[in-house]
């Protein structure tokens, strides 16, 4: 908004400016976009809006970058600013880190913890945890700074926590929040007091049993390196015994004038001494090596003790670093009075070369003068002759004269010799002064190290001793001050409680009653419900029992009739059926209170009662038989009935032919009424099963015909009686049943 | 069975006639030879005699039901 006024002032200005002429330097940069014409203007205010938009951008990064509170306020009013300033600064730097003392107190805590429950161990817990403190964090404070804020924040953890829980509730926190950034330490979870103590008994034994293994093992080592260096020394005494005799004894050797013979076993026992000498050597330098190599284990041991970090294995620690030390010191003594004695040895041997070389020359010397002179010639001074004494005694002559010039000769080079060996002897001497001055300032450095160690331990029992004092009394009005605390939280927290718990309790009987009294309506309601449906099962139960009732009766009375129908089959064909009788018993026993079925039922004609009635197809074939007997008496009546009469419709019937069956008219007529013709009518009928018409028909003959067929007639009606009053009842007990079926 | 009267008629009939006329044609011989010295026409006359007598028998017995007697109602007599 700001820069936006700004924008239009200052294209308003210019404008203004350029316009009234005002001889100000703008103004000619006017000048010369004027002259551009008004084309130009447009791309002058737009070039001085991108400048002016551009310088604004620019600087607010600037500004940002040098202040972060700026440009954190610019980042939360602007909307994507904090995208240009990223694009543009990089990341905002994090915010100072107050974390640090943060980060130790989780671990420092749990630690004063432990030490509460236990201080058996705190040193050790301290180093322990001071000690993985600067491996944890990788930026290390040092450590006095870590160990000051160490206090500190055991300052502030005693004032803090005296009981576990309100420890547990701390911690937990503060180890959520800084769970992150302590890899070392990941979760300083609550422990409980008894797995604490557990947890302690455990590290203490743990330490024990390193603190007995590591003392057995730095026995071990002590004892074994001890021994070996012992060995090595005593084999480095024997060395120096061996060189020593063998020095002594070359001396002898090369000074004693003994007889050749002694000699001789002089020069063997020389040379044993000198094979001696050199095993002795050859053992004392393995032993030594081997001593060495003890040595080194030992030290290898002793510091993997002190990488462990057990205070109490420090005073045997040291003690084995004192003994180590002492050993070393020892055997490098016997190391350096062998050399020496192996120098000294070295110089007699020399000595004694020479010697030998100058015995060997003279020899030479007087074996070319003397030829058959032997070597002993000390015992030969009888054997010479003149000249050989002369020759000999002017070659001695020559020989002191050269003596003499060798030695006039050594003394001007004297000088210079002693000043070469002077200068040899001074470089060995330095060299040697140097060695000795480095192993013994290498010792004196172990020394003074262990008995700086020895301080440091004394003085940190002492500072541990008194910081637990200190601490316990720090303990003690903590515990008492929290018991205050809670005794008040205890009782703000039980009235809130109390408070709350009877507006719930309220609440709850409120919802209670409302509840019950809904369970009751609905109850209610669902009983009514059930009572009714009850009671209308209830009624549909008995009417359906009326309807099954009724319904077995119907079918009773059907199967009965069902029993009448079949004994009506049971008809052979020229025999009539069984007596109907005990069918129609048990119909008028089933439907005994029914008054049409019982009506029907004595409707029967007794006759088919008693006897039973013929099958249609027996009145059938017995009509045939009667039709021709009836056509044979067809004109025998009552007025016309002698014998000749009856040869006469003999005669009618065997010379008259009617049809066998012709269909009846549905009126009879007076002609239809001959004999003939109503049988064929009855024949035709009976064909087509009807019995009815074939009877009514048949009732229709007259005279004798009518007497013939007169059985039949009954027997037919007999029959149609019984069929139509069984199908009357099969139909009414079809009905009934029916009936029932269809009731509700 | 009212049809197997006839046949029984008949039966009864020839059975009849053929006792009558062995009969008849038995006295008639006997008369013919006891009394009528042998001749024919006793013989003829019995047979006569019995042939007639068993056609009016058998006349009778077929006419029996046609005869209306004294002693049974009319109503008995013809039946429907």
């Amino acid at each position: 908004m700001l820069r936006v006024c700004l924008k239009g002032a200052n294209s308003a200005a210019r404008k203004c400016l350029c316009g009234n002429g005002v001889p100000l330097h703008p103004l000619q940069q006017c000048r010369s976009y004027t002259s551009g014409g008004s084309g130009s203007s447009a791309g002058k205010i737009v070039a001085a809006s991108v400048l002016t938009v551009g310088g604004g951008v620019g600087g607010t990064i600037l500004y940002a970058n040098w202040d972060p509170k700026f440009r954190a306020n610019v980042e939360k009013s602007i909307p994507y600013s904090d995208q240009v300033f990223g694009l543009a600064l990089g990341p905002a730097a994090p915010p100072p880190v107050i974390n640090k003392p943060r980060k130790v107190e989780p671990v420092q805590i749990s630690s004063m913890s432990e030490m509460w429950k236990d201080s058996k161990q705190p040193k050790a817990k301290e180093v322990e945890k001071k000690a993985e403190q600067p491996d944890a964090e990788g930026p290390p404070a040092p450590a006095p700074q870590e160990t000051l804020e160490g206090e500190a924040c055991v300052f502030v953890a005693m004032i803090l926590s005296a009981e576990q829980n309100v420890l547990s509730v701390f911690c937990i926190p503060l180890a959520a929040a800084k769970c992150t950034e302590c890899e070392h330490e990941p979760a300083v979870k609550e422990r409980p007091e008894g797995e604490v103590a557990a947890r302690l008994a455990e590290q203490d034994k743990a330490e024990q049993d390193l603190l007995t293994s590591l003392s057995s093992n730095l026995e071990d080592a002590l004892g074994s390196t001890a021994k070996v260096t012992l060995q090595a020394i005593g084999a480095q005494e024997a060395a120096l015994q061996a060189i020593a005799q063998h020095t002594r004894q070359l001396r002898e050797a090369m000074e004693a004038e003994a007889p050749p013979d002694k000699k001789s076993t002089q020069w063997r026992v020389l040379e044993d001494a000198l094979s001696e000498r050199s095993r002795s050597v050859d053992e004392a330098g393995a032993a030594v090596l081997k001593a060495k190599a003890e040595l080194d284990k030992l030290r290898g041991v002793i510091d993997g003790a002190k990488h462990l970090k057990i205070a109490a294995a420090r005073p045997s620690i040291l003690a084995a670093e004192e003994n180590l030390h002492s050993m070393v010191v020892d055997l490098d003594s016997v190391v350096t009075r062998v050399q020496t004695a192996q120098s000294e040895a070295k110089i007699v041997s020399q000595y004694s070369e020479l010697v030998n070389e100058a015995k060997a020359q003279f020899q030479k010397e007087l074996n070319s003068i003397t030829p058959e002179i032997q070597a002993n010639w000390k015992g030969l001074t009888g054997k010479l002759t003149q000249d050989d004494l002369n020759s000999l005694i002017a070659h001695a002559h020559r020989r002191i004269d050269q003596m003499n010039r060798e030695l006039a000769e050594q003394r001007v080079r004297e000088q210079i010799h002693i000043d070469s060996a002077l200068e040899q002897q001074k470089l060995e001497d330095k060299k040697a002064l140097e060695v000795a001055v480095s192993t013994a300032l290498e010792h004196n450095r172990e020394q003074m190290r262990l008995e700086q160690e020895k301080k440091v331990e004394e003085t940190r029992e002492v500072m541990e001793a008194e910081m637990r004092t200190q601490l316990r009394r720090q303990a003690a009005a903590h515990t008492d001050h929290l018991r205050d605390v809670l005794k008040v939280q205890e009782q703000e927290l039980r009235s809130e409680a109390e408070e709350i718990l009877n507006s719930s309790l309220m609440e709850k009987e409120t919802e209670y009653r409302r509840l019950t009294q809904d369970q009751l309506d609905s109850f209610t309601l669902d009983m009514n419900a059930a009572y009714a449906r009850l009671k209308g099962m209830e009624e549909a139960i008995d009417s359906h029992v009326i309807a099954e009732e009724e319904a077995r009766k119907a079918h009773q009375l059907w199967l009965s009739v069902e029993a009448l129908n079949y004994t009506l089959k049971t008809a052979a064909l020229n025999d009539p059926t069984e007596p109907l009788e005990g069918a129609v018993q048990a119909i008028k026993e089933s439907c005994a209170e029914d008054e049409f079925a019982q009506a029907l039922a004595t409707a029967l004609p007794s006759e088919s009662l008693s006897r039973g009635v013929y099958s249609e197809a027996s009145l059938r074939a017995r009509f045939y038989a009667i039709r021709q007997l009836a056509r044979r008496v067809a004109l025998i009546d009552e007025t016309r009935n002698s014998l000749y009469q009856y040869f006469l419709s003999y005669l009618q019937a065997m010379l008259l032919f009617e049809k066998a069956q012709e269909a009846p008219p549905a009126k009879l007529s007076a002609e239809d009424l001959d004999t003939f013709k109503l049988l064929s009518y009855a024949a035709y009928s009976l064909e087509h099963g009807d019995l009815e018409l074939a009877a009514k028909l048949v009732n229709q003959l007259k005279g004798e015909s009518r007497r013939v067929a007169q059985d039949w007639l009954k027997e037919a009606r007999l029959t149609l009686e019984t069929k139509q009053v069984v199908s009357l009842l099969s139909a009414y007990a079809n009905a009934v049943g029916l009936g029932t079926t269809m009731a509700p | 069975m009212s049809e197997k009267e006839l046949g029984k008629k008949l039966d009864r009939c020839l059975a009849d006639s053929a006792v009558k006329l062995g009969a008849g044609l038995g006295l008639g011989i006997v008369f013919s030879v006891v009394f009528f010295k042998r001749h024919t026409w006793p013989v003829a006359f019995g047979l006569g005699m019995g042939l007639g007598m068993a056609y009016t028998n058998c006349q009778n017995d077929l006419r029996a039901p046609y005869l209306i007697q004294r002693n049974i109602k009319v109503s008995n007599a013809t039946k429907y």
